[in-house]
């Protein structure tokens, strides 16, 4: 067995043409800026004969020629795609195998945006997303990962080797630690994945299958800590903005508190050994997960507390359920609050998780409390509120049912940015070695443990940080593409 | 205005106090004590024998009074031993009768007594003093990369709302506050200082800029700060001027024939500059975080290298000194962008 080169033997033919479209594309776009920061401003000029001319001479030529290079650009990168799924195993080199590889995410990514453009119009802001093209990159890019995600943590179909275990045999192990992207695994024959498609680490573990398997542990923990951040910010922002005076000088001041804090010292003081034995990370839980029961409760019982035959049954499903989520969440083996016997206690989750997920909880509510007391402020003196506050509604009912729809817009995209925020204060964690087991596969550990040897084997670091780069970069994208979108409306 | 400044500058001491009593506390939880208990007097001791020891040393009173005597409020504390030694907080270890009753009463933050650091060796106010030195470099180059990088992409992004330069300029700062320190750091050093690549321009470490800085040891930890931060006070630049760009008195000098460069460097900018301001003084708390991750990154032994160490090795005295630095500096700009704000736009009168 050969190693596997980067393009393998389509790259021959698709390399240059790639070099060449991507250095015309570079130098126009450059061109197309100076250029046009001394024409004139585009106008439209409709002729008589009944057609538009949108902007003639170089400028124009150049625009256009930029429109054709990025389809072309496309076309390429979709062919390294394409020839890697229809070729034979090995023709096509690295690139080629990880494509075929991600066969299932690309049917997956496929389907859901065939359906979701055929019924764009049925879908609210979801569809309108398909209007932008930045929004369906960002989308894309945030999709790709979730499903890998998805794939690889229920099925295990991305990952080519064990992200955890190293190589049994010795030889092969000591001939795979740091192993350049493309190398054989043992003589290529052993039964397994024949490659280590982006090459091993200190540890002899394979990076691609690492880096598949660290997209599982930051899709479940970045948008449900994020939710979890929104649920208190709302929870506390609402009745800030609302009723305004002491309770919103002291919720002020105490969300100050928490922002002038810089986030690394307080990662530092919360997540490591000592203070997860006395319990403070458990007890912060406690406070922390109880505000989406409170938001819940609050929110079905301003809504139906008229009609007590639907609001007492309802309470009590919805209450319970949610009591019990919390209460099985909150007591854990082996801190300080474990109270649930074994039979009720519903799940346990690993020990380091929690703190990690208690303190970005922490990190992020305090801005999102700003954010929804300020929108707040904004819209109690609309005169819908006015309206209903007429009609005798209360207070609670007017802040949930009436100013947090209409809030929705901003704090959707600001949901968006969020995850990403929090993906990258995970990833932060995991570069300082904090809370998480160090053979985790999460990305911020793997870069973590990839710097030590940048200079020599740069691989085990890249991989990892560039798969963190595009998650933020696509929800970033996402964000960028709703904002635009709803503010259309 | 007078009124603003002072309640301004009462509730950041109130901060101030309420944040260190956090950290004060966070770090002199039992566990940490015993831990500091263990390594200076060896693992294998008793439990009576750590109790004797912080009982010794003071540790052993409530956290409420050793936090006023760590600010230097409260008398510290002083102890007669059975043979007549007398030790205190202010009273230097082995010091004889006299020079014990010659010592101060109060030594605290506040009479510049910071502590000694159980890793380094030293005193905290030293360390901390050098060590914001070099860090100071480090901002100082940022700063002269990022603001008027920063501010010339969201000016020309901004200066026409939706043309091609302003999508082209948007989607960069997009790219750049997607990429946390800790990811354009090690691409960086991939590509710029790795032999894999083999481009070998500039150094992958920063160990050698302490001494002094060349083009090739500083460039790259320049640059992973200076990226991250860009993106975002370019994004809010663009965001001030697109809005500059459709007031009215903009219209107006169109309207009487100014030409388009003339409206951009004389009429819009000026107004366009004063929301950036804030931005970048806000902006202060996450070059923090970047700091330490930059310099942890690079081996650069600054400020954010130096809380890593503290914070790693359960170094209390120094883990509060570096903290008390940071919540100042995040609070002081927080005030600055706050009276800079008022102060630079005319529009905003304080009742």
């Amino acid at each position: 067995m050969e190693p596997l080169s980067w393009t393998g033997s389509v790259g021959v033919f698709l390399n240059p043409l790639l070099g060449i479209a991507a250095a015309i594309f570079a130098i126009l776009v450059i061109a197309q800026m100076v250029m046009s920061l001394f024409a004139a401003p585009v106008t439209l000029q409709s002729n008589a004969d009944g057609t538009l001319v949108a902007r003639a001479g170089a400028l124009g030529t150049v625009e256009n020629l930029l429109r054709y290079l990025v389809f072309a650009l496309v076309l390429i990168v979709l062919a390294y795609i394409i020839t890697g799924i229809v070729l034979p195993y090995g023709q096509t080199g690295i690139l080629g195998a990880m494509s075929k590889r991600f066969l299932p995410i690309w049917v997956a990514l496929i389907l859901t945006f065939g359906l979701s453009m055929m019924f764009k119009r049925k879908l609210g802001l979801y569809g309108k997303l398909f209007d932008s093209t930045i929004g369906m990159i960002g989308f894309g890019l945030v999709m790709f990962w979730v499903y890998t995600a998805i794939f690889s943590a229920l099925f295990g179909w991305i990952e080519t080797f064990d992200p955890l275990g190293q190589p049994s045999d010795l030889f092969i192990a000591k001939a795979m630690k740091n192993a350049f992207p493309g190398a054989v695994f043992g003589t290529g024959t052993e039964g397994t994945f024949p490659h280590y498609l982006l090459g091993g680490d200190t540890l002899a573990r394979d990076i691609f299958s690492r880096m598949v398997a660290g997209s599982a542990i930051v899709i479940q923990i970045a948008p449900l800590a994020t939710l979890f951040a929104f649920m208190v910010g709302i929870t506390l922002g609402l009745p800030a903005g609302y009723f305004k005076g002491r309770l919103d000088t002291l919720l002020s001041f105490l969300a100050n508190l928490i922002l002038a804090f810089p986030v690394i010292l307080l990662f530092y003081l919360l997540v490591t050994p000592e203070i997860v034995d006395t319990g403070i990370p458990s007890f912060m839980a406690v406070v922390l997960f109880v505000f989406p029961i409170v938001f819940f409760a609050v929110l079905l019982n301003s809504r139906y507390h008229t009609q007590p035959k639907v609001r007492t049954p309802l309470l009590i499903v919805v209450l319970g359920a949610l009591g019990w989520l919390y209460l099985s969440l909150v007591s854990q083996d082996g801190t300080v609050l474990h109270f649930m016997p074994g039979g009720l206690d519903l799940f346990d989750v690993p020990p380091g998780i929690l703190v990690v997920f208690v303190s970005v909880v922490f990190v992020n509510a305090p801005t999102v409390f700003r954010i929804v007391r300020s929108l707040t402020l904004e819209l109690s003196t609309r005169d819908y509120v006015a309206a209903a506050q007429t009609r005798g509604e209360g207070s609670w009912y007017i802040m949930l049912w009436e100013i947090l729809p209409n809030a929705r817009g901003p704090l959707i995209v600001d949901f968006c940015l969020r995850i990403g925020y929090t993906t990258i204060l995970l990833g932060t964690l995991g570069f300082f070695g904090l809370g998480l087991p160090p053979e985790s596969p999460d990305w911020g550990s793997t870069i973590n443990a990839g710097r030590k040897l940048l200079s020599q084997f740069p691989h085990g670091a890249l991989a990892p940080a560039l798969a963190l780069l595009s998650l933020v970069l696509g929800l970033n994208l996402l964000a960028d593409g709703l904002r635009e979108e709803s503010l259309k409306d | 205005m007078l009124i603003f400044l002072l309640r301004r500058i009462g509730t950041m001491i109130l901060t101030a106090l309420c944040l260190t009593f956090i950290v004060f506390w966070l770090t002199n939880l039992s566990p940490n004590l015993e831990k500091v208990a263990k390594s200076e007097l060896g693992a294998r001791i008793t439990d009576a024998e750590v109790t004797s020891w912080l009982d010794k040393n003071g540790y052993n009173d409530p956290t409420i009074l050793r936090y006023g005597q760590w600010l230097g409020v409260l008398p510290g504390w002083t102890r007669t031993d059975a043979d007549g030694a007398i030790t205190g907080r202010c009273i230097p270890a082995g010091a004889d009768a006299q020079a014990a009753a010659a010592a101060p009463t109060y030594c605290g933050v506040f009479q510049g007594d910071w502590g000694f650091s159980t890793v380094f060796r030293r005193d905290v106010s030293e360390i901390i003093a050098r060590s914001l030195a070099l860090t100071g470099r480090l901002m100082l180059a940022v700063l002269i990369v990022m603001i008027p990088s920063a501010l010339i992409l969201g000016v020309l992004a901004g200066m026409r709302e939706g043309s091609r330069t302003d999508r082209a300029l948007s989607t960069v700062s997009i790219v750049t506050t997607a990429t946390p320190e800790y990811v354009s750091g090690v691409v960086l050093i991939a590509v710029f200082a790795s032999s894999a690549v083999g481009l070998k321009w500039f150094n992958g470490s920063a160990t050698s800029a302490m001494d002094g800085i060349t083009f090739a040891n500083f460039t790259l930890p320049v640059l992973t700060i200076a990226l991250y931060g860009m993106g975002y006070i370019a994004r809010m630049t663009r965001a001030s001027m697109t809005e500059v760009m459709t007031a009215q008195y903009i219209r107006t000098a169109r309207l009487k024939g100014v030409s388009f460069p003339n409206i951009v460097m004389k009429h819009a900018l000026r107004n366009a500059l004063i929301a950036p301001f804030t931005v970048i003084m806000l902006q202060f708390p996450w070059l923090l975080n970047g700091v330490v991750i930059t310099e942890t990154l690079f081996n650069y032994k600054g400020f954010g290298w130096t809380l890593v160490q503290a914070a790693g090795n359960n170094d209390i005295e120094l883990l509060l000194g570096v903290s008390v630095v940071s919540v100042f500096v995040v609070l002081i700009t927080q005030l600055i962008s706050d009276v800079g704000y008022v102060f630079l736009n005319p529009r905003i009168r304080i009742s």
